[in-house]
């Protein structure tokens, strides 16, 4: 039987395998040999997204124990937990690309790795609960359904698990949100302050603009994204403008209006200064969710080490009754 | 599969270590295939199949779970062109419309 070639040979090898494997629009599969740029732009997006799925967790496991009814924790208790299992499809997917699962964790921690600006906002309300599902969570089910047919097969598989759970999220939010609209003022006040104070960072989500963006090119060529960042924040506007209006809120921008020639809502730049400085590490809870995430890792060292040593406790055991 | 198992296969888990990779595979229902769903690490088995449970299996996706140290399965090579695969490439007798059936014999 003949070796299979793993390296590359000049541009007859395995380069013009892998080209020809997104050129006809089917996966890349772990073991296949792909370019260095391909490897490394795979695992800074996966990484990247799988930090945004674990801090995800913090501003909104924050109501838990303050959530107003039995229902409503057990609902938000079971979107927190899936948020945890997102964030472990991604790093089983990353770890198909050579990186190392410690490696990660220890990376998010020391800032060396990103994860998504907007878990970098307090949630000041419930309301805010019920605001991140329905924008974060829809803007992410946008981003991610087209992620379900991206060139790289882990990824694409983790995302059609993930996007098959992101639905809940999103429309456990909205009801969530038309509860409190149908209450007092108050309530809907609160309602409305959440969405003035989500709706720019959500926008954000999606990156800055294509202009701005080098990288993305490469990555679009490379069929890893499936669309441009304003193509995505364009579709997560046209798709929110009429859930707004059935809400009965105002989307806080003055520029937002229907275009009947392009057939699209036209809609204010965010301020993408604000985007950088929460990039880059000076947001309104940065430290905070860095330092929360650290402790939780630090505190679980002994459940980790406990449940090594049982297993080590356990396979001694093992061999020594298969000797005797 | 991932490929990319850093532990030795059977041995003790030490400590530190990073804990082994195992592959998950769910039977939707009775009567079909359990199928590969993803991996995960656990430290041995029996808490490989509860997180596989509380990973994979959060609303019911199926009834039954395996879980199966990456280390321990033997794979072909994924390369399309393998000659391992090389002996089926070649038997168009094997398909059932290698065969000229007249179009007014029923049934077959």
């Amino acid at each position: 039987m003949n070796t299979p070639t793993v390296t590359p040979s000049g541009p007859q090898g395995p380069e013009a395998t892998f080209e020809d494997t997104i050129a006809r629009d089917q996966r890349v599969e772990p073991r296949d040999w792909m370019p260095d740029g391909y490897r490394t732009t795979l695992i800074r997006q996966i990484a990247q997204h799988a930090h945004s799925e674990i801090i995800g967790m913090q501003p909104e496991g924050e109501w838990i124990t303050r959530a107003p009814s039995l229902r409503r924790k057990a609902i938000l208790f079971a979107k927190v937990q899936d948020e945890a299992g997102h964030g472990l499809y991604l790093y089983s997917a990353a770890e198909t690309l050579g990186a190392d699962r410690t490696d990660m964790t220890a990376r998010l921690i020391d800032g060396r790795q990103k994860y998504s600006s907007i878990f970098n906002y307090p949630t000041e309300t419930f309301a805010d609960v019920g605001v991140i599902g329905w924008f974060v969570d829809g803007a992410a089910i946008c981003n991610q359904v087209p992620l379900c047919r991206t060139s790289y097969g882990p990824y694409g598989r983790a995302m059609v698990r993930v996007c098959k759970e992101e639905s809940f999220h999103q429309r456990q939010g909205y009801e969530l949100l038309l509860t409190m609209m149908g209450g007092t003022d108050e309530q809907r006040e609160m309602v409305q302050d959440a969405v003035n104070r989500w709706w720019w960072p959500s926008l954000m989500m999606f990156g800055p603009p294509d202009a701005d963006s080098p990288n993305s090119a490469r990555s679009m060529a490379w069929k890893i994204k499936r669309h441009s960042n304003d193509e995505l924040r364009q579709r997560f506007v046209d798709m929110t403008v009429p859930q707004a209006q059935k809400l009965g809120v105002t989307l806080p921008d003055p520029g937002l209006r229907w275009n009947e020639e392009r057939g699209h809502h036209d809609f204010g730049a965010p301020d993408w200064d604000e985007l950088k400085r929460v990039v880059s590490g000076d947001g309104p809870c940065n430290a905070e969710r860095i330092a929360r995430r650290r402790a939780a890792h630090e505190e679980g060292a002994w459940v980790r080490e406990a449940a090594s040593a049982h297993a080590s406790k356990r396979a001694t055991r093992v061999r020594e009754g298969a000797a005797a | 599969m991932s490929g990319t198992d850093r532990t030795s296969a059977g041995g003790p888990v030490r400590i530190r270590d990073e804990w082994p990779l195992y592959e998950v595979f769910v039977r939707g229902k009775r009567g079909l295939n359990h199928v590969h769903v993803g991996s995960l690490r656990a430290p041995d088995d029996a808490m490989a199949l509860v997180h596989a449970r509380d990973l994979y299996t959060r609303r019911n996706e199926g009834v039954s779970v395996w879980a199966v140290r990456s280390d321990s399965i033997a794979a072909s090579t994924l390369a399309e062109k393998d000659p391992f695969f090389a002996p089926s490439g070649d038997k168009v007798y094997r398909h059932p419309t290698f065969y000229d059936i007249p179009d007014d014999v029923p049934h077959i």
